[in-house]
């Protein structure tokens, strides 16, 4: 056994969670848990990032962490908060396959991404390298959430993980070159976009129905 | 003894002089059964200590001037064959006793005829593990499909059980043929049919995958491994139970024997994907079975569908020994194997248990439908007593020995993460995962066997008048309970035994940690402990006190009275839970693997009808469509059949004339 | 000699504090929901006042109903001698590994649902069925979690495991979150809390453990309530040796050690109660058929770790 080496411990670690986060959404049926679970992913992702920024010396990492910290933990789940308060979609979200078969499809594509990443980690320097593995599997599990749900949100929640695995493949890999912050940071913008738009779409969505129903209680009337 | 060799042919042969004295008096019940089923025990006794005494020496050959022209039979008995040889005498002592209280007049053939088939049955099981050349082996294969396919359709008047009877004999065939072509193979160009011979060829690569993929066809489909498994089901429900207990206890054991045969030892490089394939091929077949034992309704079907899964269980055993081989960790490949053979050994006691069980609770209550039993423990308290114990083995729950068993290949499991193959690593926790599962699966099988059957009240009043069975029936019962405590409790004995097979097969034995006298270690005793003596003895130890505590600080006063259910007033039989309800979370858990077609009573119905019919999807996805091309393809070949003589005459002349110009 | 007496009364003090333990974690159940409680001797005194009583045995019951009891309860006082509560030198872990463990709570298991089904009632086959459906995914779920930490300590053997764990430099083994999170949810199912099974339940149709032991009274009953009370506390030990396994003491340390190691454990029980009872507070019982959900989820959760572990090597 090599000598204890915290901080590669500490990123170990914090991948593993990553991806029991990942897994926790994958099996989560209600909404608001799954923001949670979302900003808790948030939380570990930069706190790992802060890790590998102590370990590398790289000061720019300091910055992107406490970024992600921002975006990831306060900002995005407050806003999906109010979106779930808005448009009152706090109960149970439908699955179009049964939770313990996505899992076990999870499983599987865990293995898969292992298998992938195993030649790409033999290239990396990086100390932390076998943590691009479970990167990938986060990138393809959020790929499957947002496959199995039904609910635009948890597709966009989805969507926000997918990037949480990029961001940390991009970390732990290559100590988060400065072009890479910058690529994080434009996707998240991206998303932020993404959201807006399932946002209106969701909107006037529900205001249809919203209308439907007003329309038959006319009609009784 | 020197050579025992020539000891257990002539006692083998002696089963078959034993079923052709049979027809002498075919219509004497009780010469038949009072004693010549009794001698063909104590044959299978003496068979099983030769055999035993075998197990030490060194392999033994012999030839026989029987056979093909240039081409005698050829025996060999080495420590495989003989460890099999313990199993068919120990199992056939067992059956037969129980046999010889079990048939009765006018079920089915003559006394006499089905002692024949049953003998030769018992002798063909042994000369196939005895044989040494694929002659005498595919011989005693096929002598031993179709003397159970007789014993399937004893009742063969039933056209369900000639149907179940055919099935059987198409996959037996279908898996000969394929073992046909294996040999073939693995003869490697030399045209020489002895085994020796072939363990000489050297095959390419390449060829040695074609032999090994055709031998698990062959014996896949002998084995029950699904998708080959579709004739057990049929088969157990249909023949008597003294003939299930023996199919499923012994003969599907010789597909296992074959396989090691040619894979560890004919082909004696095996490649490690041959072993991820039976693993997974393994673990699939074992949670199949017992998915699908969990919703049966017929007991003889549910034990079809758990022999099934024990059979999975056994090949992924079988799968890890071929990859802990094939990469070189032959120490681990001998912990495997150990653990695959001891399972044999293991299914072999409880299944037959069990399934003379089965045969005691048909005699005495004429049902095989679990949703009319009910309550048998307070009718049938020997057969109850024992059956509860091969549930308990079956279950695998320690200090029985179904659990040694699987405890081994579970620690077996556990050295994988040392292989040297990447992917296969990761697959690995994945094949653990299925075991466990499917060992814990086993459990509610059996809670739901032995509950539904033998607990709780008689769910028809005929049941009331139900005996419990003979004293014969009870000694087989008994041999086999006891065979499930002994295996259970000193398996040290039994890995001391196996190990001369690692060592033969593999090169790489156990070593001495594995006989220190009390306790099971694999390999240290820093690593993995089991003593089931010990065990046995807490467990005893702690009731015991706690019974004497109980008793004497309290008191043991009981108060008998209605049962209480909540306050509900006089339940019926009816409200029991039934085979079908005590599977349904199973049903709808796994539903994707059934095809199911329910049909539900509307809500005001006075006369409510609740069916319910599952059936296997393999059916659909394998079996109709191949016989649908075989249909087609028998029609446009029926276009031949003009019934005009001449015409046949002239595709006679064709064929002569083509083939001499071939000749030519 | 010196390690089997310790041993034996490790064991013995485990079955003597389990009501303990079960009184405690109910009693912080009632002051979280603002209740005031029965105090945490309240199991014992139900215990004494079952014991007095004539055991009401229905009609049609056989042996196996009367026996079953005590196979239950002694397969539980069996555990707790494998188990390293207080100290790592528990009397029959070296003939008994993690393995062997999950076994032996499969036998308590079986031998309770076939008693439910003995009488012939409709609420005992259900509650054993229930029963059933729960272990079958939970056994696995258990064994992958003590086959991480066997794949990390090389070894199946409860006192190697801790000793390993807890004597290491402090290494953080990623798969072990899983194990953990997964152990977790094992403990809630196996002991009948509330995701899945509510022990304070008087509703017939949601009782799993409840419907099976209806039939039961006086002595039986109290065995049985026993036996629950110590399988708590035989899991609560697991999992604080498997993920807190600091503060056990060997044989060797003597009556000191010992006496460090009963308030080191008491404590560790203590704050798992609580943990426990907030968990149970703050969640609520699933329906019946998400249960197999859960589990399942507790299932995977646990051969991923174990995947973890092969994937980062540690």
């Amino acid at each position: 056994m090599p000598p204890p080496n915290w901080s590669s411990q500490l990123i170990h670690l914090g991948a593993a969670l990553l991806l029991l986060s990942s897994f926790a959404m994958l099996s989560q049926r209600r909404i608001l848990s799954l923001v949670n679970l979302f900003a808790l992913q948030g939380a570990v992702l930069s706190v790992s990032t802060a890790i590998v920024a102590y370990t590398s010396g790289a000061s720019h990492l300091y910055a992107s962490a406490a970024l992600s910290l921002l975006l990831k933990v306060f900002l995005l789940p407050w806003i999906l908060h109010r979106l779930i308060v808005r448009l009152n979609v706090r109960w149970d979200t439908e699955t179009q396959l049964n939770i313990p078969a996505t899992m076990l499809v999870g499983i599987l594509v865990v293995v898969f991404a292992f298998a992938l990443a195993q030649p790409i980690a033999q290239l990396s320097s990086a100390v932390t390298r076998s943590t691009i593995g479970i990167a990938l599997a986060v990138v393809l599990l959020s790929f499957l959430m947002m496959i199995t749900r039904r609910k635009a949100i948890s597709q966009v929640i989805g969507f926000l993980a997918m990037e949480n695995g990029l961001f940390f493949g991009a970390t732990s890999a290559t100590y988060g070159m400065p072009m890479v912050v910058e690529l994080g940071v434009a996707l998240d913008v991206l998303v932020g976009t993404l959201i807006l738009g399932v946002f209106f779409f969701q909107i006037r969505e529900q205001f249809d129905s919203l209308d439907l129903q007003h329309l038959e209680r006319l009609k009784e009337d | 003894m020197p050579s025992a060799l020539p000891a257990i042919f002539t006692l083998v042969a002696g089963w078959v002089v034993l079923g052709a004295t049979g027809l002498l008096l075919p219509r004497n019940l009780v010469w038949v059964s009072r004693v010549l089923f009794p001698l063909g025990a104590a044959v299978g006794v003496a068979i099983a200590v030769f055999a035993g005494s075998a197990l030490a020496l060194p392999a033994q050959t012999a030839m026989l001037p029987i056979g093909l022209p240039d081409m005698p039979m050829h025996l060999r008995l080495d420590a495989l064959s003989a460890f099999f040889l313990v199993l068919i005498g120990v199992t056939a002592a067992g059956v037969s006793i129980y046999s010889a209280g079990y048939f009765r007049a006018g079920e089915g053939a003559a006394p006499g005829l089905m002692c024949l088939q049953y003998h030769v049955f018992l002798a063909s099981m042994a000369m196939v593990v005895l044989s040494d050349d694929a002659f005498a082996f595919m011989v005693s294969w096929e002598t031993m499909a179709l003397a159970s396919y007789f014993l399937v359709t004893t009742q063969h008047r039933v056209a369900e059980i000639r149907s179940a009877g055919f099935l059987y004999l198409l996959l037996a065939h279908v898996g000969a043929i394929s073992l046909l072509l294996c040999f073939g193979v693995l003869q490697g160009g030399s045209w020489q049919f002895t085994f020796n011979a072939m363990r000489q060829a050297t095959l390419s690569p390449a060829w040695a995958s074609v032999a090994f993929g055709l031998a698990l066809f062959g014996f896949g489909a002998k084995a029950g491994l699904v998708p080959l498994h579709v004739w057990l089901p049929e088969a157990h429900p249909a023949a008597p139970s003294p003939v299930s207990a023996l199919m499923s206890g012994v003969m599907l054991k010789t597909a296992v024997y074959g396989l090691i045969r040619v894979s560890l030892d004919l082909i004696h490089t095996p490649q490690w994907a041959w072993g991820v394939a039976v693993l997974a091929l393994g673990a699939f077949t074992g949670l199949f079975g017992a998915i699908f034992a969990a919703v049966q309704t017929d007991m003889k079907r549910l034990l079809a569908y758990s022999s099934i899964e024990n059979m999975g269980l056994i090949f992924t055993g079988f799968g890890l020994t071929l990859l802990f081989r094939a990469l070189g960790q032959n120490t681990f490949a001998a912990l495997a194997l150990a653990g695959t053979l001891y399972h044999v050994l293991n299914h072999a006691q409880f299944k037959s248990l069990l399934f003379l069980a089965t045969g005691s609770v048909l005699h005495a209550t004429g049902q095989r439908n679990l949703g009319r039993l009910g309550g048998l423990i307070h009718r049938m308290p020997w057969v109850a007593g024992f059956a509860l114990l091969g549930t308990l083995a079956m279950a695998g729950l320690p200090p029985l020995n179904g659990f040694v068993s699987e405890w081994l290949l579970l620690q077996a499991y556990l050295f994988t993460p040392s292989l040297p193959q990447g992917m296969v690593n990761m697959l690995v926790p994945i094949g653990a995962a299925a075991f466990a599962l499917t060992v814990a699966l086993a459990a509610y099988v059996l809670v739901k066997f032995y509950g539904v059957i033998f607990l709780g009240r008689a769910r028809e009043a005929a049941l009331e008048r139900a005996h419990d069975a003979s004293w014969l029936e009870r000694c087989g019962l008994a041999w086999f309970a006891l065979a499930c405590a002994v295996l259970g409790l000193f398996p040290v004995v039994v890995l001391g035994a196996l190990d001369r097979i690692n060592t033969e097969l593999l090169g790489a034995s156990l070593g001495t940690q594995a006989t220190s006298w009390w306790a099971v270690v694999p390999t240290s005793t820093a690593r993995a402990v089991y003593s089931p003596l010990a065990f046995a003895a807490g467990i005893g130890v702690a009731v015991l006190a706690v019974f004497l505590l109980v008793r004497g600080i309290y008191h043991g006063r009981v108060r008998p009275s209605a049962a209480w259910n909540c306050g509900f007033p006089d339940p019926s039989a009816r409200m029991q839970d039934t085979a079908e309800g005590f599977g349904q979370p199973i049903r709808r858990i796994f539903a994707p693997f059934f095809r199911i077609r329910r049909q539900l009573p509307a809500p005001l119905d006075p006369a409510p009808r609740y069916a319910l019919d599952l059936t296997d999807r393999w059916w659909d996805w394998l079996y109709r469509p191949v016989a649908d091309a075989v249909k087609a393809s028998a029609d446009r070949i029926g276009v031949l059949q003009q019934g005009s003589i001449a015409l046949y005459l002239l595709y006679s002349f064709v064929t002569l004339v083509a083939l001499l110009a071939f000749v030519l | 000699m010196n390690d089997i007496l310790f041993g034996g009364f490790q064991a013995l003090l485990a079955i003597a504090a389990a009501p303990l333990l079960l009184g405690w974690v109910d009693q912080c159940r009632a002051w979280l929901q603002n209740r005031r409680g029965a105090g945490v001797l309240q199991p014992y005194r139900v215990l004494r006042k079952l014991m007095r009583k004539d055991a009401v045995i229905a009609h049609g019951a056989s042996p196996l109903f009367r026996a079953a009891p005590y196979v239950q309860f002694g397969a539980m006082c069996l555990a707790a001698a494998i188990i390293p509560v207080v100290s790592i030198t528990a009397p029959l872990a070296a003939a008994a590994d993690t393995i062997a463990l999950v076994g032996l709570f499969a036998l308590a298991r079986v031998f309770i649902a076939l008693a439910a089904m003995d009488i012939g009632t409709a609420f005992g086959s259900l509650g054993a069925r229930r029963e059933m459906l729960i272990g079958f995914l939970s056994e696995p779920a258990l064994l992958m979690v003590f086959f991480t930490a066997s794949l990390i300590c090389q070894s199946t053997l409860l006192p190697t495991i801790v000793g390993t764990l807890a004597h290491r430099e402090l290494v953080i083994y990623p798969s072990l979150a899983f194990a953990g999170v997964a152990f977790t949810m094992v403990l809630l199912a196996e002991n009948a809390r509330i995701p899945i099974d509510n022990p304070a339940t008087h509703l017939e149709l949601t009782m799993i453990h409840e419907a099976m032991v209806l039939e039961y009274s006086a002595r039986h009953l109290a065995l049985i309530e026993w036996a629950s009370a110590l399988k708590l506390m035989n899991f609560t030990a697991i999992g604080l040796a498997l993920f807190v396994p600091w503060g056990l003491t060997a044989a060797a340390a003597g009556p000191q050690g010992l006496a460090v190691g009963i308030v080191t454990t008491s404590l560790k029980l203590a704050s798992a109660g609580v943990a426990l009872a907030l968990i149970e507070t703050v969640s609520a019982k699933l329906r019946i058929f998400r249960a197999p959900e859960f589990l399942a989820t507790a299932f995977l959760l646990a051969v991923l770790g174990l995947l973890v572990h092969q994937l980062l090597g540690s």
